[in-house]
């Protein structure tokens, strides 16, 4: 099924300007215009509601709060007709009975029966926790990754593979500042689970090449590179599609609440799969890895 | 690598077995389970909820700060120490000394210390001072306030408790989360405003006279007919001598009210009170509003009474439930809380088994397509995998959470890559290899390695993830995690023992892969 002679080191250079553009726009996206940040790490309130009048216009529901003087009030239709999810900025004077408020101002004005299928309140402190031990989080999966790497392969290897991982988050990250999509804490976990598959991509394609440099002394490492992703390639493009069949499944029929998340580790798997070959095998061409780098480390090794 | 012995494969299978066992309690009904162990339903999709209280020990420390006042006043008198310009702070205690330096010895005097006690745990006095050339400065120690939090904390945890348990939810968890946190779960609520509308009462109820004029001072507060009253400062009896409350209807007008029993000393203390004052006002104040301020006609001396106000039955029976369970130390606030209602729940559970069932369709189906019979075996072992998975879920009474459902999934999608790597090394030995047992051979144990490799680096993720996560998301990292073990066992080998069978089988036969 898959043509086992592709020439993919002929593509590096683009690949890489392509990367490397991609990775920018991610960065000056991220740096300048940001992340819609959920509650979760901005703080503030959120209301998952269902009305029996499927008739109600969210114009309707915006101006019924307005008139409770909440602040910044976002709402928006949430699957189902008759399913609106009502997000309040964090606010210090927002008090205890805010809720049944809410609900008691809504059922008057939009004359029909309301159900809060979901509350969340999230307050300014642990928002900021949430957030600070999100970033401690991927940061401390980035650097288990990189000391893993290097226990088991060489520094080339190593820095490869953090390239690769950075270059996945980054764009993931990047693609929703662009598309202004919330980040939240299952975004979180979608960039964590997004390192650990980066990650094993990788690790099967360098598997491969430190195996055909000892095998092939002769040949450069732009063909061992080669060899190695032709020889791998089924595997890459088999696993890839059954993971991203599982991921589609949750997409599609999930339900809202998991959206963002399985949204994020699509283009995570994508990505991913695209940097094991084109970002993780040139590093290694970079530092003009041969079989003479792993002899070194192994006359380290055995003294 | 095909080699199995009959031992192995009794162990391999029977540990298969065995795990697989637990995946079925989950479905078993009746009051009196064979063993009483099952995956739990996470608050997300049972529907309940989830929150988080911190203590706000500010007026708790001014409270203490000012009970020290007297002992202070006390020690310096009588140890001749002239002292001006006394000040009680928030925080602190301020005045000034002619000789500082004595008043610090008895200040750290380790021996009988009653205005400073020695804390043997952290090796600190409860209070610290400060001096500034002859000022004196007095506040609590690091250690000193741990403990005021500290008892704080669990005092607090043992009321919600009781306040919990009197509403008469199922199986709440009642959590001390860090140094100044309580975490609080419960599944299956109907109300979940009421319930934090009586956790977040503090509940502080006391009785005082409304003042003509007081020596100890008034507080102007708001009667419940909104008229302004001039309360007195005096505390004539608080909600600790209540021994019970029970929500009532009153008997002159047949309104809601709350009745209360009130213990021996309250009583005294309710009796000389209500002898003493006849014709004046008793404010009966809670939380620092006036919830009635009736005339006293006359004295009662019976040791019960009861509390009217324009409450309706819901808040009398709440007000009494609240009196019952004793006052919190201090205020709680409510820093995060997430619940969902049982009808999402539901809806969540139905969506996430939809996209489970369809996804795993879709992966078997792809596999069969793909490798033939041994996409069978891989999607047998995929099927073992899933039983196991559930299995060890059991085993741990683990939480199941929608994003637990979705790792699920994901385990389903990348469980098949063991099974690929391996199937893709054996095609490729089988180029070269003349044997096909050889070849099947030399795959699985050149792919061990690989495997393992890229299994570690997901298993990482998951831990750090499960380490850090919260919540729903630690739910995602146990079912990710434990997938990637049962993963790694069914393929290494539920799988390679099938594959076995028949390649061994088949020996000078083709293979189809």
């Amino acid at each position: 099924m898959i043509n086992k002679n592709i020439n993919f080191s002929s593509y590096f250079i683009k690949a890489n300007i392509l990367s490397l553009l991609l990775f920018s726009i991610s960065i000056l996206f991220i740096l300048f215009k940001g992340l819609n940040y959920g509650i979760d790490f901005k703080g503030g309130t959120l209301i998952e509601l269902r009305a029996d009048n499927e008739n109600i216009n969210i114009s309707e529901i915006r101006s019924s709060l307005n008139s409770l003087n909440l602040g910044d009030v976002n709402v928006k239709e949430f699957g189902k007709k008759g399913d609106y999810l009502i997000k309040i900025e964090q606010k210090a004077e927002n008090n205890k009975k805010l809720i049944p408020n809410i609900k008691k101002t809504l059922i008057k004005n939009l004359n029909a029966e309301i159900n809060f299928r979901r509350v969340e309140n999230v307050g300014p402190k642990v928002s900021s926790e949430l957030l600070k031990s999100g970033i401690i989080a991927i940061c401390l999966s980035l650097a288990a990754m990189l000391f893993y790497i290097w226990i088991r392969f060489e520094w080339q290897f190593s820095i490869g593979s953090i390239v690769a991982l950075f270059h996945d988050v980054t764009i993931t990250v990047g693609i929703f500042s662009i598309l202004a999509l919330e980040v939240n804490l299952s975004i979180i976990a979608a960039v964590l689970t997004i390192v650990g598959y980066s990650m094993n991509d990788t690790v099967v394609i360098y598997d491969r090449i430190r195996e055909n440099l000892n095998k092939y002394t002769r040949i450069s490492i732009s063909e061992t590179a080669n060899l190695s992703i032709n020889e791998t390639l089924s595997r890459t493009i088999i696993t890839s599609i059954t993971t991203l069949l599982a991921l589609v499944s949750i997409y599609v029929l999930g339900g809202e609440i998991l959206r963002g998340f399985s949204f994020a580790m699509i283009l995570g798997v994508i990505i991913g799969t695209y940097s094991s070959i084109f970002v993780a095998a040139p590093v290694l061409k970079f530092f003009k890895v041969s079989y003479k780098t792993l002899e070194k480390k192994e006359e380290k090794i055995v003294p | 690598m095909l080699n199995f012995s009959k031992i192995n494969v009794l162990i391999i299978y029977s540990i298969f077995i065995f795990i697989s066992f637990f995946s079925i309690l989950n479905f078993q009904s009746g009051k009196d389970p064979f063993i009483n162990k099952k995956v739990n339903l996470g608050l997300d999709l049972q529907g309940g909820s989830y929150l988080l209280l911190e203590i706000n020990s500010d007026p708790l420390v001014e409270e203490k700060i000012q009970s020290k006042v007297i002992p202070i006043k006390k020690l310096l008198k009588n140890n001749n120490l002239n002292y001006s310009n006394f000040k009680i702070g928030k925080k602190n205690l301020s005045f000034s000394l002619d000789d500082p330096k004595k008043f610090e010895l008895l200040f750290f005097s380790k021996k009988d210390n009653l205005l400073n006690p020695y804390i043997n745990n952290y090796n600190s006095f409860e209070l610290d001072l400060q001096i500034d050339a002859k000022k004196i400065s007095i506040f609590f120690s690091k250690y000193g306030l741990l403990t005021i939090n500290n008892s704080a904390l669990k005092q607090s945890i043992e009321i919600i408790r009781r306040r919990i348990d009197d509403v008469g939810t199922r199986e709440p968890t009642i959590l001390q989360r860090g140094e100044k946190r309580i975490l609080v779960e419960l599944p299956g609520l109907k109300d979940p405003e009421r319930i934090k509308n009586l956790l977040g009462k503090t509940a502080q109820l006391n009785f005082r006279l409304v003042a003509e004029n007081d020596e100890f001072g008034v507080d102007k507060l708001l009667s419940e007919t909104g008229e302004e009253l001039n309360v007195s400062k005096r505390i004539v009896m608080t909600g600790e001598n209540l021994i019970d409350a029970q929500p009532n209807l009153n008997s002159q007008n047949n309104q809601p009210a709350v009745s209360f029993t009130l213990d021996r000393l309250g009583a005294q203390k309710f009796g000389r009170t209500t002898t003493d004052s006849v014709g004046k006002r008793l404010a009966i104040v809670l939380d620092g509003e006036i919830i009635s301020a009736p005339s006293i006609n006359e004295p009662i001396t019976s040791g019960s009474g009861i509390i009217s106000g324009n409450f309706s039955f819901q808040e009398a029976t709440d007000l009494s439930l609240l009196l019952r369970s004793g006052a919190l130390p201090t205020p709680l606030d409510v820093v995060e809380e997430r619940t969902v209602g049982p009808d999402l729940g539901e809806d969540s559970i139905r969506s996430g088994i939809t996209s489970l069932i369809i996804g795993f369709i879709l992966v078997i189906l792809f596999m069969l397509y793909q490798y033939k019979v041994f996409g069978l075996i891989a999607n047998l072992t995929l099927i073992a995998n899933l039983i196991m998975l559930i299995g060890v879920l059991t085993i741990l009474e683990a939480t199941l959470t929608l994003p637990g459902i979705a790792g699920i999934i994901l385990t389903v999608g990348m469980a098949v890559d063991a099974n690929v790597l391996i199937f893709e090394r054996i095609k490729e030995e089988l180029k070269t290899e003349k044997s096909i047992i050889n070849a099947f051979d030399i795959g699985y144990s050149k792919a061990r390695i690989t495997v393992l490799d890229a299994n570690i680096t997901t298993l990482i993720a998951a831990v750090i993830l499960f380490a850090f996560g919260s919540g729903p998301v630690k739910g995602f990292a146990i079912t990710l995690g434990i997938g990637i073990i049962t993963t790694l066992f069914s393929a290494y080998f539920l799988a390679r023992h099938l594959t076995s069978v028949i390649v061994l089988n088949k020996k000078n036969g083709k293979v189809n892969l």
